[in-house]
């Protein structure tokens, strides 16, 4: 489905891609893990038709550069940095559903799921809007439409833990018909959405792993945590999560997307001290996983 | 043709509510006013009174003023977009790079050459309500002229914006631009290349080249068709042209001069790297 061949890419006297060879196929889930500078975002920008290269990209046969309109009516892409754009979203939304052949309704969709109410703010400019309605608004642009390959750049970085969940959700509506690229510096943010790890680094592939992918997307955690003593800045990052008190600050209750349990054992290791008890059961599951 | 016109019209949105559109539209509207608060029509100057004698001081205003404003807006809020990543998320959707590159053009030209002319067609628009004669012919001419070096500047703009990669180095491209054509004005330049005893047709050459030089003698053409006050080199040319060729050359030459750059620009775009 999408063909790196032979793809270096140099700016200036610098090689960022050095003789990439890649093969994608469909219903990949693909992390595209690595440190600043390791090629991750000139990778993606090669697969858009954005930057001119030497070898070979093809997404279905067809040269990204060369027939960008039929590739990129196929793509979604999410960038990690929202654009500063000044004009209203209604009117994003209208310029991106026109453009790509979809109805405006649809993203209007994806956006209320994640809840993103684009009627009460259709006026505002995009770039007045805060990182995670940004983030939010740039998802439904690029979910609400008839994609087979989403490319996201750090696409759940600023989502509230409800809009991850429904994130996950939508990701797991798409498993058996869209590749997925997902860029991150860090692969315990991405790893529970992926069956495929590239890692690079200096230009180069220097892990292509292929991982479990038991974990289900769009499945949940009921979580149960017993503390030591009450504890201030505990109970406002696990009310952050959703979580209730049921015993005087010691005894809480909440549920966890499956994909984030990482994240989520992440923000609790800041307490572990406090910590006496804490149980996470599989309570949904998906049919198809 | 639909990507073309969605394209053009996101652009005219982003230069609406952009900060450096309030004030070139404060700017031009702000000197009609002015020049109609001292009276300007009151007064006369080489025979000239009334709304022509308005359009006059307002054409040699505009000559200063436009095309920096024309080439620096233009190439900072290019280059900016490119920066801040605005190309990355816009050139990810399935827009042809033609229909991107031209609409851009389409629309930051209506949002350029609109506020001056809407200016002007205030300034005639009251001397018709007061009652002062206006001047049509000189009126459409001026118009003509307007449309065409904002045309020209803003196709040298783009074509700048595509050749450098930052706002620091398209802004210094842009100012010494304008900043040549500037000092190649019939009375600097070419006053003292004259001086040095080039010959004459170099300086013609010059001269003609040079879109602000045209502008120049075209617009004066209208009140002075001596050319007495402007220098040799217009002299020359309206001797060589006659006054109604030149008049056309001064129209058709800046259009063909700022689509070149355009072009140019696209084709450069299309080569290389997009954000």
């Amino acid at each position: 489905m999408i063909n790196f061949n032979h793809v270096s890419k140099t700016f200036k006297r610098n090689q960022v891609l050095d003789n990439i060879d890649l093969k994608i196929e469909l219903g990949e889930r693909i992390a595209l893990v690595g440190s600043n500078g390791a090629g991750k975002t000139t990778l993606i920008r090669c697969l858009l038709g954005e930057y001119v290269y030497d070898g070979e990209v093809t997404v279905n046969g067809l040269v990204p550069r060369r027939e960008r309109t039929k590739v990129l009516q196929k793509i979604g892409f999410v960038p990690q940095l929202p654009p500063p754009l000044k004009m209203p979203v209604g009117q994003l939304v209208g310029f991106a559903a026109s453009l790509c052949n979809s109805e405006r309704k649809r993203m209007e969709d994806v956006a209320q799921r994640l809840g993103l109410d684009l009627g009460k703010i259709a006026r505002l400019p995009f770039v007045k809007l805060s990182g995670g309605m940004k983030q939010k608004l740039l998802i439904a642009i690029a979910m609400g439409r008839d994609t087979n390959v989403l490319v996201m750049d750090e696409p759940a970085a600023n989502l509230d833990p409800d809009a991850r969940h429904i994130f996950f959700e939508l990701l797991a509506e798409r498993l058996q018909n869209t590749t997925m690229l997902i860029s991150s510096h860090r692969l315990d943010e991405v790893a529970p959405l992926v069956n495929r790890v590239l890692e690079m680094d200096r230009g180069k592939v220097v892990l292509d792993d292929r991982v479990a992918d038991d974990a289900s997307l769009s499945g949940k955690l009921a979580c149960r945590l017993t503390l030591r003593r009450p504890e201030e800045a505990i109970a406002k990052a696990l009310m952050g999560w959703g979580f209730r008190d049921t015993g005087n600050g010691t005894e809480w209750e909440g549920m966890i997307a499956g994909p984030d349990r990482l994240r989520f054992l992440g923000v609790l290791s800041r307490y572990v001290g406090l910590l006496t008890q804490i149980s996470l059961d599989e309570t949904e599951r998906s049919a198809g996983q | 043709m639909k990507h073309l016109w969605l394209t053009a019209k996101l652009d005219i949105v982003e230069s609406l509510r952009a900060r450096w559109f309030m004030i070139y539209s404060l700017v031009f509207g702000g000197i009609v006013a002015l020049l109609f608060a001292f009276g300007l029509t009151e007064s006369r100057v080489l025979g000239f009174i009334g709304l022509s004698r308005l359009l006059v001081t307002y054409i040699q205003l505009s000559m200063a003023i436009l095309p920096i404003f024309v080439l620096i807006t233009t190439v900072r809020s290019v280059a900016g977009d490119r920066e801040a990543g605005v190309f990355e998320y816009l050139l990810s959707l399935p827009v042809s790079l033609s229909a991107w590159f031209w609409g851009k053009i389409i629309g930051r030209y209506l949002v350029v050459f609109l506020p001056v002319f809407a200016a002007m067609a205030a300034a005639a628009g009251w001397a018709t309500i007061k009652e002062v004669e206006v001047p049509w012919e000189m009126f459409l001419y001026y118009t003509g002229l307007l449309a065409s070096i904002s045309w020209c500047f803003l196709g040298i703009g783009m074509l700048i914006s595509t050749l450098a990669r930052s706002i620091d180095v398209a802004q210094g491209a842009a100012f010494l631009v304008w900043l040549t054509m500037l000092l190649f004005l019939d009375l600097i330049l070419l006053g003292i290349m004259i001086q040095g005893h080039v010959s004459p047709e170099v300086v013609v050459a010059a001269a003609l080249a040079n879109p602000l030089q045209v502008f120049r003698t075209a617009a004066l053409m209208l009140f002075d068709p001596q050319l007495v006050v402007i220098g040799p080199a217009a002299y020359v040319i309206f001797d060589y042209f006659g006054g109604p060729l030149f008049k056309i050359y001064a129209l058709i030459y800046p259009v063909v001069l700022g689509t070149l750059a355009a072009t140019g620009g696209f084709l450069l775009f299309r080569r290389g790297d997009l954000p």
